[in-house]
């Protein structure tokens, strides 16, 4: 979450004061994603001395100072917005990796090592769904939020899915040879597609 | 009070070599006010387990109570009666009848238990009200739509004050939206009604509403989630710094 396109966000709306800006801060992301008073400040500073916002003059830094937003500031919220954060790269998943290790581990059972992550996410849902359920029609980010975070999980859960159903079956079919299991290291990191390797050799 | 108990339920088909296990010795329970979501791939006996529970079908061994009754030790006209009375079945797809309104067919459940069409009216309409639908009681199931017929789906299977309730994917038609609000319907029912149901998907956005999540794998009981600790443990600052 970038506080500095945040704080211009706000400041978009009208001119307000530090203390107000991390107040709103806080309610507008639900609360999910707190942070310090210091982080506020020094923000504004930054956004101060890079021209994208101007603070009323009176001197004193903290609570009480007032700000409001640049024409250089609008310009730069509105292409901070309309510009995709990167996800070309795969991250480097540590439940994944888990998985993939434990089809090499002569001791591991595969199922019982992807059960226990699906429990685990499904409890994490579980808990999501409860604030879900209590805040209904309550706060609009909240709710956001909260959805955002359980789309994830399923995905995550949908993978697990996927992949144990994938291991049974070539556990079935004698597909599953030692030649696969070779190279563990590599086996961490989830195959790029073709089109992305080449981009990458590009670079 | 547990309103479904299943005792070391097995149920296999076939015989000798062609001999099929779709449940083996699952044991499960709902008490009142209770949601719980089973949760498989296809072919792990979820279906089935929700057949046994609902008087469907029997097991091969092992024990089913509804209302603590032992099904296996009561007459077929008690067991049509716990039918009628005390479960409530949600199909998948809806199984609404095309020659009935939205409340002809929430109340024929009492109607088929002897209530006269004029008194069965009455808490049919009221069904329908509590999901929503009040102005829809009139309508057929073809100018409804798919959202409104599960609701319909839903009221049917709980009118009567049914205290269980058995849903196959019953989300599995509908939108994400359409879906989310058929799960707080059912769980608001637990809460409120003092029900207890048994929710079958595969979808864990879904099986999120329960109380309790059970994992089904090959007929088997394999796992469950653990009571859930209070959800503010989610949002406290330490977990995000």
């Amino acid at each position: 979450m970038s506080v500095r396109h945040a704080l211009l966000a706000l400041l978009s709306e009208r001119p307000k004061y530090g203390l107000q800006l991390r107040e709103e801060f806080e309610a507008r992301t639900g609360e999910v994603w707190p942070l310090n008073g210091g982080q506020v400040y020094t923000t504004l500073q930054r956004l101060e001395r890079d021209g994208l916002v101007e603070s009323d003059g009176t001197g004193t830094e903290g609570p009480q100072k007032g700000f409001s937003i640049t024409a250089e500031g609008e310009q730069e919220l509105a292409w901070w917005l309309r510009t995709p954060p990167d996800l070309s790269s795969p991250p480097r998943d540590e439940l994944v990796m888990k998985v993939l290790v434990a089809l090499y581990v002569p001791s591991a059972d595969v199922h019982a090592v992807i059960q226990a992550h699906r429990r685990y996410v499904v409890e994490l849902m579980q808990r999501w769904t409860r604030i879900k359920e209590d805040e209904a029609g309550s706060e609009l980010n909240m709710s956001l939020a909260i959805d955002a975070e359980l789309f994830r999980l399923d995905s995550v859960v949908r993978w697990l899915d996927a992949a144990e159903a994938r291991v049974s079956r070539a556990a079935a079919d004698g597909t599953m040879t030692w030649a696969d299991q070779a190279t563990p290291r590599n086996q961490t990191r989830a195959p790029l597609p073709r089109h992305r390797r080449e981009v990458r050799e590009r670079r | 009070m547990s309103m479904l108990e299943l005792s070391q339920v097995s149920k296999s088909y076939g015989q000798g070599g062609a001999e099929v296990h779709a449940l083996r010795e699952v044991s499960l329970t709902a008490d009142a006010g209770e949601m719980v979501a089973v949760m498989g791939p296809s072919g792990s006996g979820k279906s089935t387990l929700l057949t046994i529970a609902g008087t469907l079908e029997e097991p091969t061994s092992g024990e089913v109570l509804i209302a603590g009754q032992p099904v296996s030790k009561v007459s077929r006209g008690t067991k049509a009666r716990l039918r009628r009375r005390v479960i409530g079945y949600v199909f998948q797809d809806f199984n609404l009848l095309p020659g009935l309104t939205a409340a002809e067919n929430v109340s024929l459940p009492l109607e088929l238990d002897g209530v006269s069409a004029r008194k069965a009216r009455v808490p049919g309409l009221r069904g329908l009200e509590r999901l929503g639908l009040g102005e829809r009681a009139a309508h057929y199931p073809d100018q409804l739509s798919g959202g409104e017929r599960q609701r319909v789906a839903i009221a049917r299977a709980m009118v009567g004050d049914r205290k269980l309730l058995l849903a196959d994917e019953p989300s599995g038609a509908l939108d994400s939206e359409n879906a989310q609000a058929v799960m707080r319907l059912l769980l608001d029912a637990c809460r409120a009604g003092g029900m207890a149901a048994v929710v079958v998907t595969h979808d864990a956005h879904l099986a999120s509403w329960a109380d309790r999540v059970v994992f089904l794998r090959d007929g088997r009981v394999t796992d469950q989630t653990a009571a859930a600790p209070g959800p503010e443990s989610l949002l406290t600052p330490e977990r995000n710094q």
